[in-house]
């Protein structure tokens, strides 16, 4: 299908990433891709990129980014308390607590 | 009941022709039959919606005469229910209940809607398709053999099915307006901040914005009016009046003028879809509005840069799921790190893992001006050519969709997957209104109009989608076993050419 669109396989791919490069990303997501998987995460993810890159032909100089569609800024309140007191009830949705406390695996020896 | 619209079914129940409880009854009766084969409900609460209904009853007996009391409605399964489960179509939330409702929610139960349940949706809204649910495949109700669309998948094919009259979505590249075109049904996303995101589990928050599921436009007007509105809670909920939408019956289409956009009728446009649109522009044509071509030259990036700032946007989100506070954990956890990496890797399915490596890629040192300011540029070029265009033209109209539904497992690519939204991710980028109404068949399956507005015209979009359902009946089309007549009403041409 051709929508105006390169698509990725057919367009200049940028250098596909190898397993070394996915395993350092998915370090810094906290996930874990397997040997296994990794091929053919690498592939998929460098399709992905390939698609982005058409960004890479088109001229922005001198134009503002746009976080916020209507470039608007954090609304102020005033600084009064706006939260009750649900400490119980919200430690009951942890997947484990005790004495108030969310519990994970011992950090320091 | 279950062919009616929302507006008929509350001047039914408010002339008294049968009860909320009988409606509710009657949709969970439907649910019952249906859901088994679509599987556009996650989460059934009949009890409550009884009582809801009950409860709406009494109310109207007191004379309360709110437009939606005691219409029965469906949350897409992102919104936050208190004590109902929310699980955002993944492992990571299969038992979350949160210990709130969310800004849609709260506001739709004071409207007087009784809550059925909760749809189906691709995990976390990602994906098009509605086959990223950890919850299974929804089916299309027109065809099972085809997918909803997505990611408001379930609250599409619950609308089409007849299992609920209407339901809430969330659009942020199309979620909204594709599936509604691939079910037949209307689909309509406000601007960027004119309803609550609070309580609505993030994707990418600045494109993420709640809309709704109906049969028609004018009932999208009854929700929205509800809906719609500052909520403090949101910090990007916009302080604005909120319009008279249910003014849409007098909106003229006389002197309208319609934007045609170039880039939308490219060779990738199926010929039927395309054959049906230019015949829906010639309804509106007809009845007084001029037809413009325009230009959106920078429409073909808008996928590319979509597909930056939404996984940043989406990897920054989901870092909050870690096991810890809320959610999935895994099975004993060796240290820290262990159970950081292992809950999320066993709680996210395929594709919410690679939109979070891609955002964590695009965020990471060296390659954050690269990719995301870039990215963030072409978004303000993509702006400017509908401010361009709206300059000349009071809305913009054509295909939601390249083509009509497809079959489960046809897009295995997730960048075919990305191209579906081709026409839709350009308004979530620049943030504004637009609806997807049904404007034809092609080869038996539903597809769309799209019809786009300036920021805020929320009210001109419903009004200019009402008076092209005053022209057509398209969206009266329901699929055959909902049907009053017991079956798809289809002129004989289209019937023919159906392969």
């Amino acid at each position: 299908m051709n929508l105006g669109i390169i698509r990725a396989r057919e367009a200049n791919l940028p250098q596909p990433l190898n397993t070394p490069e996915i395993d350092k990303i998915a370090t810094l997501a906290r996930l874990r891709v397997s040997p296994g998987e990794a091929g053919e995460v690498a592939a998929r993810i460098s399709e992905i990129l390939g698609l982005i890159d058409q960004m890479r032909a088109v001229d922005t100089d001198g134009v503002e980014p746009l976080a916020h569609p209507l470039d608007a800024v954090q609304r102020l309140r005033a600084d009064e308390v706006s939260e009750t007191d649900r400490r119980e009830e919200l430690l009951a949705l942890a997947p484990a607590s005790r004495d108030g406390l969310f519990l994970v695996p011992k950090v320091i020896e | 009941m279950l062919h009616l619209s929302v507006t008929e079914l509350a001047a039914e129940l408010s002339r008294g022709a049968f009860s909320s409880v009988e409606l509710t009854r009657a949709c969970l009766d439907r649910i019952r039959r249906r859901n088994q084969q679509l599987n556009a409900f996650i989460t059934v609460s009949e009890e409550s919606a009884l009582a809801e209904a009950a409860e709406a009853d009494r109310a109207r007996a007191r004379g309360d005469t709110r437009p939606l009391l005691g219409i029965p409605l469906a949350h897409k399964d992102i919104f936050c229910t208190r004590g109902l489960p929310t699980t955002c179509g993944s492992r990571m939330l299969q038992d979350f209940l949160p210990p709130y409702d969310a800004g849609v929610v709260e506001r739709l139960r004071e409207a007087g809607a009784v809550l059925l349940g909760k749809t189906n949706m691709d995990e976390f809204a990602m994906g098009s398709s509605n086959e990223t649910s950890f919850f299974g495949p929804v089916c299309n109700p027109h065809d099972p053999e085809k997918v909803p669309g997505g990611s408001s998948g379930g609250s599409a094919a619950a609308v089409a099915g007849g299992l609920c009259p209407m339901a809430t979505g969330t659009d942020t590249g199309g979620s909204i307006r594709q599936p509604a075109s691939f079910c037949g049904i209307t689909g309509f996303k406000p601007s960027y901040g004119r309803v609550s995101r609070w309580g609505m589990i993030a994707f990418a928050s600045s494109l993420d914005q709640a809309g709704t599921l109906t049969r028609t436009a004018a009932d999208a007007a009854l929700m929205m009016q509800a809906m719609a509105g500052l909520d403090p809670r949101d910090s990007t909920s916009v302080d604005r009046p909120v319009e008279d939408y249910a003014g849409e019956s007098g909106f003229s289409l006389r002197g309208l003028r319609v934007g045609v956009p170039l880039p939308h009728f490219t060779e990738g446009l199926s010929a039927g879809v395309e054959q049906g649109v230019r015949a829906a522009l010639g309804e509106l044509e007809k009845a007084g509005a001029d037809l413009i071509d325009i230009d959106l030259p920078n429409n073909h990036l808008s996928v590319p840069a979509y597909y930056v700032v939404a996984p940043a946007e989406a990897s920054a989100n989901l870092s909050r799921y870690d096991g810890v506070r809320y959610g999935y954990r895994c099975e004993d956890p060796k240290d820290l790190e262990d159970l950081y990496t292992r809950t999320r890797s066993e709680g996210f399915g395929d594709e919410v893992k690679r939109r979070i490596l891609v955002g964590t890629y695009a965020l990471s040192a060296g390659y954050y001006d690269a990719y995301y300011v870039k990215a963030q540029r072409i978004r303000r070029l993509i702006r400017r050519d509908f401010a361009r265009a709206f300059a000349e033209v009071d809305v913009i109209a054509g295909p939601t969709s390249p083509h009509v539904a497809f079959a489960h497992g046809a897009k295995a690519e997730p960048v075919e997957m990305y191209l579906e939204d081709i026409f839709t991710i350009a308004v979530n980028l620049a943030g504004l209104p637009a609806i997807s109404v049904p404007a034809g068949y092609d080869r038996g399956l539903p597809f769309g109009l799209h019809i786009i507005g300036p920021d805020f015209s929320e009210a001109r979009v419903l009004g200019v989608a009402h008076q092209f359902q005053q022209l057509t009946d398209w969206h009266r089309q329901l699929p055959r076993d909902i049907h009053p007549a017991g079956g798809i009403h289809l002129p004989e041409d289209i019937r023919e050419g159906a392969s």
